[in-house]
């Protein structure tokens, strides 16, 4: 825990895990763009910016399968853990780092990158 | 009416049968068969329904199936065969010095040869409550009925008997979300066909469903309030209370020999018959579980079968054949239980047993032997080779080098499984649904030249119900046609599964299947919870099977159905009211500018279906926006989704001078009917007052063209992409009959096309002539059809942007930010 404590101010409270549905997503405002912040079957959580990197399609609305989410608009399958584009297709979204402690769930707006920041954690 | 008051004089001796059930049919089947035209045969049913099969009562009650899917024969049946029924009423006396039988309405009727076939009465335990209203027989479709007035999730019921029908029972009742227990009074389930270690496997696979097995008890009263109340409980002698809504008392059955006595024909338990199916009245037969032979009585189907052929060789003086009592084997119907038991499967000292236990696939199999053949089998788990046991037990041949390996199978036995197949008897039973051998399987492929396993089911019904023996339908295809045989291999519905669409729509009825977790898990799925094409798929087939039960899964639809708006392509969304028949009012126009104004609104536009489109609508604004439409009595109208979306109307003769039909007013009576209709994809409607055909309809899902007689009913024609104009279904003369044939055809389609298959393609795939045997010619399918669409449409006919706008909840929250940290 002390690591988490350590980390805490570049966390901010967005709300309860339970306010996510199990295979959905919600969206954030943020000074960074909306960023999609997605719960799985099991609970995991990722963040990502709620973008599509294809033609920029709202990522929170499109459907949860196992780690990944298929874009409403044009049926992109994004990763949830890296963000990168699966398949055939070649791009990446930002990914931000995001974890749950006590049901709440905690998004780091800082140092948002491609790549492997993002964080999941159990309940 | 169906009368027979008069005897005619004529050449054809007078055959009547009193009991319209199972073993009666059979016989006359036989009959038939042996000797088409030689009987004036007239048929006494004391219920009102056409002869239906009773072992299918359990899965009727389970949902599983519909009663028209368990009818064996229809009335066309009786009218093709010129049988007179007289069904719901029942037989009260046979004068056998004047060979005439009386109905309780006082209809008589001759006979030459009579034949009894009153089957038997469930037992009813002479108990203290016995006759309250909810204590209740399982027995006919009467009893599924009044069992269904009851049932409903989170109430109680308690099935007094853990034998094969209680179980079933049982069974029906919990997929029907009731809290089920059952009551038996010895210490082991299904003692009659179960030894104790099956048993015991079977208690625990039930208790695992939620049931509550109450083994060693004893009923002592069936209670309530007052002396006739409502039941509530039943108590234990032991003095246990157990509540209950609903108390189904399967104990067992007695032979309804009551008529025959009363007509002084030699009983016992049963009516006493000899090897030919004579009572002791030479003229009159008896059959099934009325009777009683050699002092033994029967209630399972396979002898029955055989004591129909006895008769019916014996009535039609084709063959003085004997009836002889054969092993039977017994299945329990309770799907994903697998059991199977056969013979004498509990020894004793001058048997020898080989058993097989896989506790971690809970798997228990026994084999019974003497003096090197098989008497007795029983398997729990895994019953793929109950057939080939069963086969070895009947054909009491010596088992020899086979009792090394024959545990394992034939498989192991003959190494190849083909070659298992093939060394097969002709009376090996193949399908334990639907009780069908191999011989009738191979048969029906010589016969009829069928190459497919659709083929077989659709003539022989092997493998139509759970599908576990499908492989084995398919390895006697090959057999037979060798390398003719090309197995036609359905395109998977995505990489998620190797099922194409028709068999997960199949699996998902007949398996009563009612969750995407519970199709995944039996359908084996590859992925933990699917991927974005085969969910919203999946979420649709449930919906469709199972209306008013299924709850709806959200995160499975495509973004449009779950914010019943349609995404643009920046994100936003566009907004289209239902305008009914195209019509609109001045209020409902203010309406729309009002919100066009309030919300900055970028783009209005007239759509391609006579309505009125806003575009560029913020997803924070979505509930506001539906709040003020809602106001002016606008609604949603499904632009957005796999559902019905527009009846496009010209104005018809109210104001055409060549209208020769109020196509307006069809148009939203259509409209008003079918909307919010789930579909494989988007449904179009139209309706044109003339030939001239303003509304378009012919490039319609389900076009309405009037002409002076009438309507002309178009189907599977759609713009997009490839235009298709549609093929003349039929024409019909009234209004009610459009309504009728269109919502027969929309239910059609929507149980039977895959998911994203317009009618168009569906309509190419399937024939016009399939369509038309289903809704015009065959007007009982129609009905049917008709009543399925009416029902669903009870759960389906909420505007859902009234649900939507209502507040903020779990449901709404997702027009919403999460959080907003700017």
């Amino acid at each position: 825990m002390m690591d988490g404590m350590r980390r805490v101010e570049n966390f901010v409270d967005i709300g309860a895990l339970e306010d996510i549905p199990r295979l959905g997503a919600r969206s954030v405002k943020s000074p960074r763009g909306d960023i999609a912040v997605f719960r799985t079957a099991d609970d995991s959580v990722y963040a990502l910016q709620d973008r599509c990197p294809h033609k920029q399609g709202p990522l929170s609305q499109g459907i949860v399968h196992g780690n990944a989410v298929t874009c409403p608009l044009h049926g992109w399958v994004i990763g949830l853990t890296d963000g990168q584009a699966l398949g055939l297709d070649k791009g990446c979204t930002p990914t931000f780092a995001v974890k749950v402690e006590h049901g709440r769930v905690l998004l780091a707006l800082g140092g948002a990158a491609p790549g492997n920041l993002a964080q999941s954690a159990q309940l | 009416m169906l009368t027979a008051m008069n005897t005619i004089g004529g050449v054809r001796e007078k055959l009547v049968v009193i009991g319209n059930g199972m073993a009666g049919m059979r016989t006359v089947e036989e009959i038939l068969a042996r000797a088409p035209g030689m009987f004036d045969i007239s048929v006494f049913g004391a219920e009102p329904q056409p002869n239906y099969d009773r072992i299918m009562l359990s899965p009727l009650l389970a949902g599983a199936k519909t009663f028209d899917q368990i009818v064996l024969n229809s009335l066309d049946w009786y009218e093709a065969n010129q049988i007179t029924l007289i069904a719901g009423e029942a037989v009260v006396s046979i004068d056998r010095a004047a060979r005439v039988v009386t109905s309780e309405t006082g209809r008589q009727v001759t006979y030459d040869k009579l034949l009894l076939a009153t089957g038997s009465n469930p037992f009813v335990l002479p108990l203290p409550g016995a006759t309250r209203p909810g204590v209740m027989t399982f027995r006919s479709v009467a009893d599924v009925e009044r069992m269904l007035g009851v049932a409903a999730p989170g109430k109680t019921a308690v099935v007094i008997g853990g034998g094969l029908l209680g179980l079933e029972a049982a069974h029906g009742l919990n997929l029907r979300g009731m809290a089920v227990s059952v009551v038996h009074l010895m210490p082991t389930l299904m003692e009659r066909q179960l030894d104790a270690s099956a048993a015991h496997l079977l208690e625990k696979a039930l208790t695992a469903r939620g049931m509550a097995i109450h083994t060693s008890a004893n009923t002592a009263s069936f209670d309530g309030e007052g002396e006739d109340g409502h039941v509530t409980g039943v108590t234990l002698k032991d003095g246990r209370h157990i509540p209950a809504d609903l108390v189904v008392m399967a104990v067992g059955i007695r032979p309804n020999a009551a008529l025959a006595k009363a007509a002084g024909l030699a009983c016992d338990r049963g009516v006493q018959v000899d090897d030919a199916m004579r009572t002791s009245d030479p003229a009159i037969y008896a059959i099934g579980e009325c009777v009683e032979h050699a002092g033994q009585c029967y209630g399972l189907v396979a002898p029955i079968w055989d004591m129909a052929k006895v008769a019916a060789d014996n009535i039609c003086a084709a063959a003085a054949s004997g009836f002889v009592p054969a092993a039977t084997g017994t299945r329990l119907k309770v799907s994903g239980i697998e059991m199977f038991s056969a013979g004498q499967f509990i020894g004793d000292e001058t048997t020898e047993d080989v058993v097989l236990r896989d506790a971690a696939r809970g798997i228990y199999k026994r084999l019974v032997l003497r003096e090197d053949r098989l008497v007795g089998v029983v398997c729990f788990g895994d019953t793929r080779d109950a057939g080939w046991y069963f086969d070895l037990l009947r054909n009491g041949e010596a088992l020899g080098a086979l009792r090394e390996t024959m545990i394992f199978g034939p498989v192991a036995a003959a190494g190849d499984p083909q070659e298992a197949l093939g060394s097969l008897a002709d009376t090996a039973e193949i399908c334990g649904c639907n009780g069908v051998k191999k011989g009738a399987i191979t048969a029906a492929i010589a016969e009829h030249g069928l190459a497919t396993v659709d083929a077989v089911r659709a003539r022989t019904k092997a493998s139509a119900s759970c599908g576990s023996c499908t492989s084995l339908v398919e390895g006697l295809l090959k057999l037979w046609l060798g390398d003719g045989y090309v197995p036609i291999v359905a395109k998977p519905m995505c990489k998620c599964t190797s099922h194409g669409h028709d068999e997960v729509r199949r699996r998902i009825r007949t398996g009563a299947l009612k969750s995407i977790p519970a199709v995944m898990q039996a359908l084996e799925w590859g992925t933990p919870d699917g991927c974005a094409a085969c969910r919203p798929a999946l979420n649709f087939y449930l919906l469709a099977a199972w209306p008013g039960e299924y709850v709806d899964d959200q995160q499975s639809r495509f973004v449009n159905e779950r914010m019943h708006a349609n995404i643009q392509k920046d994100g936003t969304y566009s907004v289209v009211p239902r305008m009914w028949g195209g019509t609109t009012s001045a209020r409902e126009l203010r309406a729309i500018a009002d919100v066009v104004d309030k919300f900055n609104i970028p783009a209005v536009k007239v759509t391609g279906g006579q309505r009125i489109d806003m575009l560029g609508v913020r997803k924070e604004d979505l509930q506001a926006v539906w709040r003020d439409l809602n106001a002016a009595g606008l609604v949603s109208g499904h632009a957005y989704g796999k559902a019905l979306r527009t009846v496009k109307t010209c104005v018809g003769s109210e104001w055409c001078r060549f209208g020769v039909q109020d196509s307006t007013a069809m148009g939203i009576a259509l409209e008003k009917q079918t909307w919010g209709s789930w579909h494989p994809h988007k449904v179009k409607l139209a309706v044109s007052g003339c030939p001239r055909n303003c509304a378009e309809a012919t490039i319609k899902d389900f076009g309405v063209v009037a002409t002076e007689a009438g309507w002309d009913l178009h189907v599977g024609g759609n713009g997009g992409i490839k235009v298709r104009a549609t093929e003349l279904l039929c024409k019909v003369t009234t209004e009610a009959e459009v309504m009728e044939y269109c919502c027969a055809f929309l239910q059609l389609y929507r149980m039977e096309a895959r998911y994203l298959e317009r009618t168009a393609p569906w309509l190419e795939r399937v024939g016009l002539r399939y369509v038309q045997e289903q809704i015009v010619e065959n007007a009982a399918r129609r009905a049917a059809l008709f009543a399925d669409f009416l029902y669903a449409q009870t759960f389906a006919q909420a505007d859902p942007w009234a649900a939507q706008a209502a507040g903020d909840n779990a449901e709404t929250r997702k027009y919403n930010a999460m959080a907003e940290l700017v």
